[in-house]
Formats: structure tokens, sequence, C-alpha cells
């Protein structure tokens, strides 16, 4: 397995990917605790809203909108 | 009201400040908490049914509700704690909810979670034992999980748990019985239990272990002493404010703990755990044991049960089909509404318009004064004949449709279509439902904005809500569209036609919406969009029977109660300066003639004007109000088709292009009374309610007198 260091926003639709890093800060990294975003957790690009952002994923079972904004800061390990 | 921190003084603070009337000294307190959307308030009005009270967190503008049920001859009284993720005190909501399940004294704290989504909601369950030994977890939406082929082993997650697990489907009402047995168990007896502790690792449990030793004796039990260690290590201020305020108890002024939590954060430090570090490390192993039990008790019969949802999600929300779909859900609805309503509007007002008849005999008959006769007759009983003629049928049918699509989870899909907009507008994605919700009732939708953090982006929302029309508007819009527009327009089309022209008014709200939030942005409201996240729950079947019901008895006739409560005054204020005279003509006369100008140049007529200036306290008696305005001042009387008003309108001036102005000045002009009292309220200040006020109604008048100007120069009118 080659490790392939994106950024979420780079993932693309129908890909699953691994959290490897959370760069974010403050609120944001601690909604993303909440929402179990943690190293390790498998994320899968759902699908896109029309525009393009922001992009639903699913996460831990639960169907998440993320603006890209806050998916560059999740650092994904793509398989 | 509630007990206050100056009435009993800080360490006698029982239930955080909120006012809890108990019957007896045994009734019992029960704290309900979840996660949003797992059905918590169902659950809640499963088990406590009508007796309901609401009303603020003291100090807070976040909804409390308490409710009360009885069970086995013990009553408990419900408190619903805000619904949050996590306890972590990231947003008010979450810090309410912590306090209360850590200070509010109750006697049991039922988390409700999502059978379908267990393992995200088990972050809050552990979370809440860290607080407590007294937690019963109700897992909800059992039924939907057996849908989707997930089993959950109840039994295996009550023994994994250490704590009481009950299974249920609280929309159907399976489960609640033996929640209540649960509870009663619980809270009946005083046997110990033994939940299971997150365990955070040598590193970490060492430095609990070090802080805990020293605040056991400080804190007497009051509170769990490990998890006030563990809150103390991560230096949680909020806590540390909670705990002055509730139990008086300020850690930093200890010398001992200070220098013992100093020490711990030290070994951590030097163990690789940096304060940065360490909230992190915590959430993980929460996360993690989340993680591991829900392998251990969900099983996935059919891997692909999402897979129909994301099926659905991917054609009402791709770029080709998304917004398309939206709009023409939105052109379905209102085409339902208008052609729907029609029929029972000419009954109604057919109907109503025979009593006048009787009614006035009835007056003859007991030889009352003609001036009695002619107010109650004339004025109050024809004005309140058009409120519920023009305005029931289309409220009655535009609700639960709208109610269907929302217990359906169509809106949270709404917001992630139009969320790029908002984004672009700097507004927060959130504004997306709040907006939807504006279109029940303008009021609710400002009330909706709480969901939105950021106080900034919570303030464009409330100010821009009264952009989209309320059911209370709609009527009139319509009604203005079926007698000016579609009736050109002969046969089948004419719904068409009508529908049409609605769906473009409201397309025009949300592009104001967007435009002004983006104005607000970069003037008096200026920033950039804070971060969020937007949950996209899974479909549920709505409940047709209880959405019908439920949106007629709640909503319906609600509104149209303050419609009716609103119009009976109205109509005799109407017939009172229709009928005085003052020189040669009425005063209503004079007024609609001092306005007559200024209205003239909005593309309206006096008595237009003055309509929407009564109509201030419900909007719902905009068009009533101008029908007896010209009835009062023409010579018709038996008004009982659309053709017929248009007649009427026609003969005191209206051109399309009044038309027009009216329709945009009914989406673009002052938010009501109730809306106002409701700003007032959500932002503590005059200020923003006469900005929310001012910001609408100059809109609006410089667009109608835009249009109004531009179309006359133009000689098209």
């Amino acid at each position: 397995m080659t490790d392939n260091q994106i950024a979420l926003n780079q993932l693309p639709i129908g890909k699953k990917a691994n959290v490897s890093a959370l760069t974010s800060d403050g609120d944001t990294r601690r909604r993303m605790l909440d929402l179990g975003v943690i190293n390790g957790t498998e994320i899968e690009a759902l699908y896109k809203s029309p525009s393009g952002n922001p992009v639903a994923y699913f996460i831990r079972g639960a169907v998440i909108a993320l603006r890209s904004d806050v998916s560059e800061q999740i650092i994904v390990s793509a398989p | 009201m509630g007990l206050t921190n100056t009435s009993t003084g800080a360490g006698v603070l029982s239930h955080c400040g909120l006012h809890i009337e108990k019957e007896t000294e045994q009734d019992k307190i029960v704290a309900l908490a979840g996660n949003p959307n797992v059905g918590k308030s169902t659950v809640f009005n499963g088990l406590t049914g009508l007796n309901q009270h609401t009303g603020n967190w003291p100090g807070k503008t976040v909804v409390n509700a308490q409710g009360t049920y009885r069970h086995q001859d013990t009553n408990f009284i419900m408190v619903d704690i805000p619904g949050t993720y996590s306890l972590m005190a990231n947003s008010t909501e979450e810090e309410i909810a912590r306090d209360f399940i850590c200070f509010g004294e109750a006697d049991a704290v039922v988390v409700v979670a999502d059978a379908t989504c267990l393992e995200r909601n088990l972050n809050l369950v552990l979370q809440t034992m860290e607080i407590t030994d007294r937690v019963v977890l109700c897992v909800n939406l059992m039924d939907e999980a057996a849908k989707k082929k997930i089993r959950i082993d109840l039994p295996r997650l009550a023994s994994l748990l250490g704590i009481p697990v009950v299974g249920a489907s609280a929309r159907a009402g399976k489960g609640l019985d033996r929640l209540m047995d649960t509870v009663g168990g619980l809270t009946g007896s005083a046997a110990t239990l033994n939940p299971l502790r997150v365990e955070y690792g040598e590193e970490i449990e060492a430095a609990i272990a070090l802080v805990e030793s020293e605040i056991t004796d400080v804190l007497q039990g009051r509170i769990n002493t490990r998890w006030a260690a563990l809150k103390l290590l991560d230096g949680d201020d909020s806590l540390l404010g909670s705990l002055e305020h509730y139990l008086g108890f300020d850690p930093t002024q200890n010398t001992e703990i200070s220098q013992v939590i100093a020490q711990a954060r030290y070994l951590l430090e030097e163990a690789g755990i940096p304060a940065d570090q360490f909230r992190d490390q915590v959430v993980t192993r929460i996360v993690k044991t989340c993680e591991v039990i829900s392998r251990d008790v969900v099983t996935f019969e059919k891997k692909e049960y999402v897979a129909r949802d994301h099926r659905i999600d991917q054609i009402l929300t791709s770029r080709l089909t998304g917004i398309p779909i939206m709009i023409a859900l939105l052109f379905l609805i209102f085409w339902i509404t208008i052609t729907g309503a029609n029929v029972p509007s000419s009954l109604l007002a057919a109907g109503l318009f025979s009593l006048e008849e009787p009614i006035s005999q009835f007056f003859l008959w007991l030889s009352a004064p003609d001036w009695l006769r002619a107010i109650v007759v004339d004025g109050v009983f024809r004005t309140l004949a058009w409120v519920i003629s023009v305005m029931l049928p289309p409220m009655a049918i535009f609700f639960p449709l709208f109610t269907l699509l929302e217990d359906l989870g169509y809106l949270p899909r709404v917001a992630f279509n139009l969320d790029n907009f908002f984004r672009k507008a700097h507004a927060h994605g959130k504004q997306a439902l709040t907006m939807c919700m504006g279109f029940g009732c303008n009021a609710c939708g400002v009330i909706g904005c709480r969901i939105i953090d950021s106080p900034r982006e919570r303030l464009i929302a409330i100010l821009t809500n009264n952009f989209v029309p309320c059911n209370g508007r709609f009527p009139t819009l319509i009604a203005i569209i079926t007698m000016f527009f579609a009736g050109t327009v002969g046969g089948a089309f004419q719904s068409v036609v009508s529908t049409l022209m609605l769906t473009g008014t409201i397309v025009l709200g949300v592009a104001m919406t967007l435009f002004i939030s983006s104005l607000l942005s970069k003037t008096i409201l200026k920033g950039m969009p804070s971060s969020f996240h937007l949950e996209l729950p899974p479909y549920r079947r709505p409940q047709v029977g209880k959405v019908i019901v439920r949106s007629i008895l709640d909503r319906t006739i609600f509104v149209l109660g303050r419609a009716v409560m609103v119009a009976a005054p109205a109509g005799i204020v109407i017939w009172i300066l229709a009928n005085i005279h003052v020189g040669d003509f009425s005063i209503l006369a004079h007024c609609a003639g001092f306005l007559d100008p200024f209205a003239k140049l909005l593309g309206l007529d006096g008595y237009i004007l003055m309509a929407f200036i009564l109509g201030f306290p419900a909007n719902e008696t905009v068009v009533p109000i101008i029908i007896m305005s010209y009835m009062a001042t023409g010579k018709l009387t038996d008004l009982e088709s659309m053709s017929e008003l248009h007649m009427l309108f026609v003969n005191h001036g209206w051109t399309w292009l009044t038309a027009v102005c009216t329709m945009l000045f009914s989406l673009m002009h002052w938010p009501c009374g109730t809306t106002c009292l409701t700003i007032r309220n959500e932002t503590q200040s005059l200020k923003w309610t006469l900005v929310s006020f001012a910001i609408p109604t100059i809109t609006g008048m410089a667009i109608c007198i835009l249009v109004a100007n531009t179309v006359r120069m133009l000689g098209l009118v």
C-alpha cells in the first residue's frame, strides 16, 4: 500500500480513505472530533452538491456534508 | 421564575437554576439527552403527552421543555436537555446539557440514541456515563434499523456498558413502557451501578489518579471526581466557571490543587502528551471505545443497507438534477395548493355569505339598533368570512404538504443544494434550513436560527428570514395571481400559470435573501463564514396521518385563530372608519387619501397600503381588509367568486401593475407583529429589531418604486 497523503477535498467521489491527520484547530477541530473523525477513521466521499462544494461524506454511519474549507484540513491516506 | 443565583446564593442552586416544581418529595427528575435527529422529542412527547410546558434555560436563548408522566404511583418530571453530539462544552447547548447532567440533581439521565447510527451516538452515552452512574440508554428507531437490516444485540450492549438499555420505536409508541419501567427501577433503588469507564491509557490514567486524590475531599461526592479530574487536566474553562457557579468551588484558588494539576500536566508532557494534545487523546480513546463496542453489538446483515438512500441523494443533489428537482417539488406543492384550494374556497365563501342574511334577520328580530347590526355583520362577520374563505383552504393544504417534506428529511438536502450560494454570501449553510422554516411561519424561522452557532451569521439569518413569504402571505399572493394573471389564460393552464408565478415569486424571495445576506456580510455584519457541518439524516417514511392531524391542529388552527383574533377587531375598525364621516368623506377615505400619494409612488393605492399597515398583527388579513375597504366605499355587496372580486378591484383602479406591486410589497415589507416580537426576544436588542423591520420595508419600497415608475415611464399601463 502506497501512502498517498491528500486532503479530504481531493478524494475522488466513491473512494474511501483513512484519516491520517487533522490540521484544523479550535471549534472546527472539536466538531470533527465529535463526529468521530480521528486518526484511522474511514471516510468515503459520497457525492457533490450541485455546485461541487460542499461534498457529502460517509463518516461512521452518518452522512455529513462538509465545505471544502473544512475538508481540506482533514488529511487522509488514500489506499 | 426560577431560582436565581442572587436569591439562593451559590452552592444551593439545585437543578441548574431551572425551576422544577415537584408535587411531592417522592417525585423523580429524569433528564432526557441525545444527539440531534434521534427522535428525542418523539420519546419526550410519547412519555409526557400533553403534560408539558416550555420556557428558556435561565439566562439563555435555548428552549427548555419539561413534562411529567406518572408511572407505578410515582410522578416523573422529565427535563428535555438540548440535543448535542458531545458534552465537551463546545457550544451553549453542550454547556447546558453538561451542566444539567452534572449539577441538575436528576435522579436519572435517559440518553436517546439512533439505532441506525449507534456508533456515533455512543460517544454521548460514554461521556454522560463519565458524569453520572444513573444512565439509561434508550436505543430509538429500532424499526428503521430493522428495515435497513441492522441488528443490535441490546443485552450484550447493556452488559458491555454496565447500564440498562431499552430498545424503542418511539414513533410507533413501542418500547416506551419498558423505558418507564427501567427508569422507575433505576430511580427507585439505591443500588450502585458499575458503568463502563473509558480507559485513557497509562499516562493519562496516572495523571487522573493524582488529581483525583487531591480533589476528592473538597468535592465531597457532589460530582464524579474522576471526571472532574479529567476536566481539570484538560483545563476546561467552561467547567471551571460552572464548578464555581454551582458548587462554589474554584480549584484555581486552591494552591494544593493547582500545584497537583501543574505537576500532573508536567508528567503528561514528559510522557509525550503536551497540553494541546490532551483533549485529542481523550476524544480518540472515547471514539475508539465506541468503535469497539459497536463492532461487538451491531451486525449489518446487508452491507449495502445505506445504498438506497445514497442513490436517492445522488439524484436529488446532483449537478444536473438537484436544483431543478427542488424547484419542481416547490412547483408541485404550490400547484396542489392552488388547484386544491379553489373549490373549498368558493364553497366556504358561498356558505359563509349565505349566513349573512339570517344573522341580519336575527338582529332585526332582536330589534337591535342598526349600527350594531352593521358593525357585527358588515364589519366583523364579513371580514371573518373573507379571512376564513380566502386563507383557510390554502393554509390547510400547504401546511401538511410542507410538513410531509420536512418529515421525509428533504430539507437538509435543500440546504446541501443551496449551500454554495450561502457560502458565497458569507452566510451560514444552515440558513437555508431556517429560510425553509420561514415558509411555514417567519416567527418559527427566526426561532429556528438558534441552530446557527456563530452570532454574526445567526443575525444575518434572522434579519433576512422575512424575505420568504410565510404561510400567512401565500394566500394573498395566490388570490392576486388568480384574479389578475391566471384569469386571462383559459382552462387547464390556469393553475399552471398561477403556480409558475407563485414559484417565481418564491425564487425572487430566495434571491433577495441571498442578496441581502451578502450585502450585510459586506457592510454592517462583516465577516467570513464560520465552518460547519451539515448532517444529511436518512430518509424516513413520513407518518402521513399524524402529519396531517398535527399540522392542521398545531399550525393551521393556530395561525387561523390568530388571524381571526386580528380580523374581528380590524373589521370593527374598518367599519367605523368607513362609516364615520368627517366633512364629505369617511375617515377611511381621509386616511387612504393621506397615504395615496406615497402609495401611488409604490404602484399601490392608499387603501392597499393601509391594509398592509392594519395587517401588521397578522398578514393573513391584508386581502380581506382591502376587500372590506373597497366594499365600504363602493356599491357592490354580493361577492362570491374571484371574477366578481376582480371586478371590484378593477373598479377601484387596479391594473396588472397594481397587482405586481402588491405582490412585491407582500413579499417584501415589515415582518408581522409576532415575528417582530420574536426577533426582539431572540436578539435581545431593540436596535436589531428595528433593523429587521427596516431592511425588508426599504427593500420592498425601493423595488416597488423602481418597478412602478419604470413601467409607467415605458407606457406599459
